[in-house]
C-alpha cells in the first residue's frame, strides 16, 4: 500500500496547473523571466552519439550563450562525458550535472549505481541526476525505493542530487505524489519531473504538483528542495508560464537556480529569440542564434 | 542582491489589461421594447458606473410601470403575432443565431460585463460568456423536441409572457439562463436586468436585433426595485422568474400569490463546503478558493460556510493562510488579476457590516493585506476562524469575499451543521471515499451538491435551491420544463 496519506485530486489538480500556466507575464515580467529561465538552466545533451567535442561546444554555449545574457546553471551530460564538460566549464559559475544510475531506466544492480555516482562526482560532476527504480515502485517495494535513494544521497557525497521520478511512468497522480513524498524523506535535494525519454514528461499538473510536494515537506521539515522540470519544455511561452506555476506555488524565493532548474536542449534557442525581440523590439532570424 | 534575485523579484507581474476598444459604449441607453429602442416614458434615467473607478459609463433610461405595460404588451403582441405561430425548427434557428452572434462578440461582451460590474476579466472571458452563450446554443436544441422533453405530452405548449428579472453578479449569464429557455419553449420575455449592471443585457437586446428576432420575443427594460415590481404585478405576465435575494423573493411570492402567474425563484445560500480528513487538500484549497472567492463571493451558491474535519481543522487553515496571500487583488480588466472591484458602494458596505459583527461577536479575522486604490468598491479576502455557528456570520449571507470557518467531528455531526440553515442551494463535499461523499452527499438539503469540486456548471444540469434558496430549476430538462404547459 502506499504509505503516503497525501490524496490528489486530478479534475482539480489539473484545473488549477493550467490557471497558473496561463498567466500573463508582459513587459518587464517577461524579460525578467526570459533571464531566469535561463538562468535556471540545465543545458542537456543525452544522446548516445555525445562526443567530447559536441559536449565542448555545449558548454561554450551554456557559459555565454549571447552577449549580455546571463550564463546556463548547468550542463547535464552522461558520466562518460562529465570530464569533457568539467574541463570546459573550469572556472565558470556552470555547474556540471550528470545523470547516473543506469539512466534513463535504473534497472541495473544497485552497487553499479552506486559506483556510477561515485565515479561521476570523482571526475567532477557538481550535480546527479539519479532515476527512481519504477520496477521496485510499481510492484510496491517503497521501502526499498528510499533506502536506494538514500545510498545514493550518501554516495553523492558534497554534490547535489536530484532525483527523476520519470512521473509519465507512475500511472496517477497519487503514486507520483507518494513517489515525491518518498525522495524527499530519503533526502533528495530536487524534485526533478522526467528524464525527457518517454512520451509524457513535465506538464503543468505534474510541476504542481511536485511544487506541493516540496511546499508540504519544507513546512513539516523546514528543508527547502528544489524543483527541475524537465522534458518538452520548448518554447518561451511554456517556460514562463512554468515560472508563474512555481512563482505562485512556492514564492518567489524559489525562482533562483539553488531551487529551480529547467532541464532542455532547444529551450536556449527560443530563449534568446525572444530575449533578442524583448531587447530589440525586432525578432531575430534563427540564423543569428548561435546554436552548439 | 545577485542578478537571479533581482529577476525573480522583477519577475513581478506587468499589468497586463485587457483593451477595451472593442467596447463601444453609448451615452445613453433606452428601453428594447417592439425590437425598437425609446426612452422612458416620462424621459427618466439614471448612471451606470464602473465600480473599480466610479466613473460613469453610460446613462441609461429608468423604466416606469407604463414602460413595463407597453414592454408586456409588446411581449404579448410578440407572442400571438410571430413567436407561437412559428414552427419550432425555426425558433431553434433563431436561439442559434443568437448563440453564434454572442459566440462571435464574446470578448466585447466579457469586457463590457467587467466594466459594469467590476468582476475579473479572467471570470467574465472564461466562464460569463462560454455559460452564456453554452445556454443559448443547448436550448435551441431543444425547441423541435419539446415533445421528449415532457412525458406524455405530444405538443407542449408555452406559456405565453416570461418577466426575467436577473441580478447583477452574473448579469448576462442569468439573463441567458432564464431567456434560452423562455424562447425555446416559444414563450416571450420582459427581461429586466439589476439595476447596477444593465449594460450586457442591453448589448444582448443589440444581439437579438442583429439575430432578427420578431419584434416584441424579447424586450429589456432597465430600472431598479419599482421597475421589477411593476413587472412583477403586472396581469398579463405568464410567468416571473427571478434570481435576487431571499427578502425579495419573498415579496415576489407574496404579490404572485393568489394570481394564475408561475414563479420560478433562485435566492440566496449560505452554502456548506464539507472537509473530511481523507481529502485531497491542496485541491480543496483550491476548492475553497473557488467556492468563496470566485467572483469576490457574489455567488448565490457560494460555499460560503467552511467546515472542517476538526482533526484537519489546523493544518487546512494553515494552508488557506498561504494561499490567501498569493491571490491577486486589483483591476478587473487586469488579465491575472483574481479578486476584482465589489459591485457597489451598498454591497461592499453590508460586507464591512456583517465583518464587524463577527470581530465583535468573537471571531478571529484573518485578512489579505492590501490596500485598496482610493476610487472604487474594493474588499479584500478573508476568512473567519473561531466561528461558532451561532454568529451571524455563521448565518447570514455575507455576498462578498469573507469565508467562515467551523468545525465538525464526524459525518452526521457535518450533514445536521450544514442542514442546520434556512438556506439550501448548493454543498460541497470533499473526501476520497466514494462512499462518504454519496452517504453525505443524499443526506444534504441543498439543490446541488458538488463532490471534489465546486461551482462547476452546465446547462443540460438543473441548479436551484431548497427551503429559503428558492424553487423550481434553472438548466436541464426540469429548467425546460418551467417554460412549458405541461
Amino acid at each position: 500500500m502506499i504509505r503516503s496519506t497525501a490524496r490528489v485530486d486530478a479534475v482539480t489538480l489539473e484545473a488549477r496547473a493550467a490557471m497558473l500556466v496561463a498567466r500573463s507575464i508582459k513587459a518587464d515580467a517577461k524579460r525578467a523571466g526570459i533571464e531566469l529561465a535561463i538562468a535556471c538552466m540545465d543545458l542537456t545533451t543525452l544522446e548516445g552519439k555525445d562526443t567530447p567535442a559536441k559536449v565542448r561546444g555545449l558548454c561554450a554555449r551554456g557559459v555565454s550563450p549571447a552577449p549580455g545574457a546571463p550564463s546556463v546553471a548547468a550542463i547535464c551530460v552522461y558520466p562518460n562525458l562529465v570530464p569533457a564538460a568539467v574541463e570546459a566549464v573550469a572556472g565558470r559559475a556552470v555547474k556540471v550535472a550528470s545523470v547516473a544510475t543506469a539512466f534513463p531506466s535504473g534497472l541495473s544492480p544497485l552497487d553499479v549505481k552506486l559506483r556510477e555516482t561515485t565515479e561521476a562526482v570523482a571526475a567532477g560532476a557538481h550535480e546527479i541526476d539519479m532515476v527512481i527504480d519504477r520496477s521496485l515502485f510499481l510492484a510496491g517495494r517503497y521501502r526499498a525505493v528510499e533506502d536506494e535513494i538514500r545510498a545514493v544521497r550518501a554516495a553523492c557525497g558534497g554534490a547535489t542530487l536530484k532525483v527523476i521520478l520519470e512521473a509519465g511512468e507512475l500511472g496517477s497522480y497519487r503514486a507520483i505524489r507518494a513517489a515525491c513524498d518518498i525522495a524527499l524523506a530519503a533526502g533528495a535535494d530536487f524534485l526533478k519531473t522526467a528524464t525527457g525519454k518517454i512520451g509524457v514528461s513535465s506538464t503543468p499538473a505534474i510541476a504542481l504538483l511536485l511544487c506541493e510536494a516540496i511546499r508540504d515537506h519544507a513546512r513539516l521539515t523546514g528543508r527547502e528542495a528544489g524543483l527541475k522540470l524537465a522534458g518538452g519544455i520548448r518554447t518561451t511561452k511554456s517556460a514562463l508560464g512554468y515560472l508563474a506555476l512555481v512563482c505562485e506555488t512556492l514564492g518567489p524565493a524559489w525562482l533562483t537556480p539553488a531551487r529551480f532548474r529547467i532541464g532542455a536542449s532547444s529551450l536556449l534557442d527560443d530563449l534568446l529569440l525572444q530575449r533578442e525581440k524583448a531587447v530589440t523590439g525586432n525578432y531575430g532570424s534563427a540564423a543569428y542564434v548561435a546554436t552548439a | 542582491m545577485s542578478r537571479a534575485t533581482e529577476n525573480a523579484a522583477a519577475f513581478a507581474y506587468a499589468p497586463s489589461l485587457e483593451s477595451t476598444a472593442p467596447v463601444a459604449i453609448r451615452e445613453r441607453y433606452g428601453l428594447f421594447i417592439g425590437g425598437e429602442w425609446a426612452p422612458a416614458a416620462d424621459d427618466r434615467t439614471f448612471a451606470t458606473i464602473n465600480p473599480a473607478t466610479e466613473e460613469t459609463l453610460a446613462l441609461v433610461a429608468h423604466g416606469s410601470a407604463a414602460d413595463v405595460d407597453r414592454a408586456v404588451r409588446a411581449a404579448r403582441r410578440g407572442y400571438e403575432k410571430y413567436w407561437r405561430k412559428l414552427r419550432p425548427a425555426e425558433r431553434a434557428k433563431y436561439v442559434y443565431r443568437i448563440a453564434r452572434v454572442l459566440s462571435e462578440r464574446a470578448r466585447e461582451f466579457a469586457i463590457l460585463e467587467t466594466l459594469d460590474g467590476g468582476k475579473p476579466i479572467r471570470e467574465s472571458r472564461d466562464f460569463d460568456l462560454p455559460q452564456a452563450t453554452a445556454h443559448f446554443f443547448y436550448h435551441a436544441g431543444w425547441a423541435d423536441k419539446l415533445a421528449w422533453a415532457v412525458d406524455g405530452a405530444e405538443r407542449p405548449r408555452p406559456l405565453g409572457v416570461v418577466g426575467a428579472i436577473v441580478p447583477w453578479n452574473f448579469p448576462l449569464m442569468i439573463a441567458a439562463w432564464k431567456i434560452a429557455p423562455a424562447l425555446a419553449c416559444g414563450n416571450t420575455v420582459v427581461l429586466k436586468p439589476a439595476e447596477t449592471t444593465p449594460l450586457t443585457a442591453l448589448a444582448l437586446a443589440g444581439v437579438c436585433a442583429e439575430a432578427d428576432l420578431p419584434p416584441g420575443v424579447v424586450n429589456v427594460v432597465t430600472g431598479d426595485g419599482a421597475t421589477g415590481a411593476a413587472l412583477v404585478e403586472h396581469p398579463d405576465v405568464d410567468k416571473i422568474s427571478f434570481t435576487g435575494s431571499t427578502e425579495v423573493g419573498k415579496g415576489i411570492r407574496r404579490a404572485t400569490a393568489g394570481t394564475p402567474k408561475r414563479l420560478g425563484l433562485e435566492l440566496g445560500g449560505k452554502s456548506a463546503f464539507i472537509v473530511f480528513d481523507d481529502a485531497p487538500l491542496d485541491q480543496t484549497i483550491e476548492g475553497i478558493v473557488s467556492a468563496i472567492f470566485f467572483n469576490a463571493g457574489h455567488v448565490c451558491c457560494a460555499g460560503s460556510r467552511l467546515l472542517l474535519q476538526e482533526s484537519i481543522a489546523e493544518d487546512v487553515t494553515d494552508r488557506l493562510r498561504l494561499r490567501l496571500a498569493s491571490l491577486r487583488h486589483g483591476d478587473p480588466l487586469d488579465k491575472n488579476t483574481d479578486i476584482g472591484a465589489i459591485n457597489s458602494r451598498a454591497q461592499r458596505d453590508k460586507i464591512a457590516e456583517l465583518v464587524r459583527s463577527g470581530i465583535e461577536e468573537g471571531a478571529t479575522l484573518v485578512q489579505h493585506d492590501w490596500t485598496p486604490p482610493e476610487r472604487g468598491f474594493w474588499y479584500p479576502a478573508s476568512f473567519f476562524t473561531n466561528v461558532q455557528p451561532t454568529y451571524r456570520i455563521a448565518r447570514e449571507e455575507i455576498f462578498g469575499p469573507v469565508l467562515s470557518i467551523l468545525t465538525f467531528r464526524t459525518p452526521d455531526e457535518a450533514i445536521e451543521r450544514a442542514n442546520n440553515i434556512p438556506y439550501g442551494l448548493s454543498a460541497g463535499v470533499w473526501s476520497s471515499s466514494g462512499a462518504l461523499s454519496m452517504y453525505v452527499a443524499e443526506r444534504l438539503s441543498a439543490g446541488v451538491v458538488w463532490c471534489n469540486t465546486f461551482n462547476r456548471f452546465d446547462p443540460s444540469s438543473p441548479f436551484g435551491g431548497y427551503k429559503e434558496s428558492g424553487f423550481g430549476r434553472e438548466g436541464g430538462l426540469t429548467g425546460l420544463r418551467a417554460y412549458l404547459e405541461t
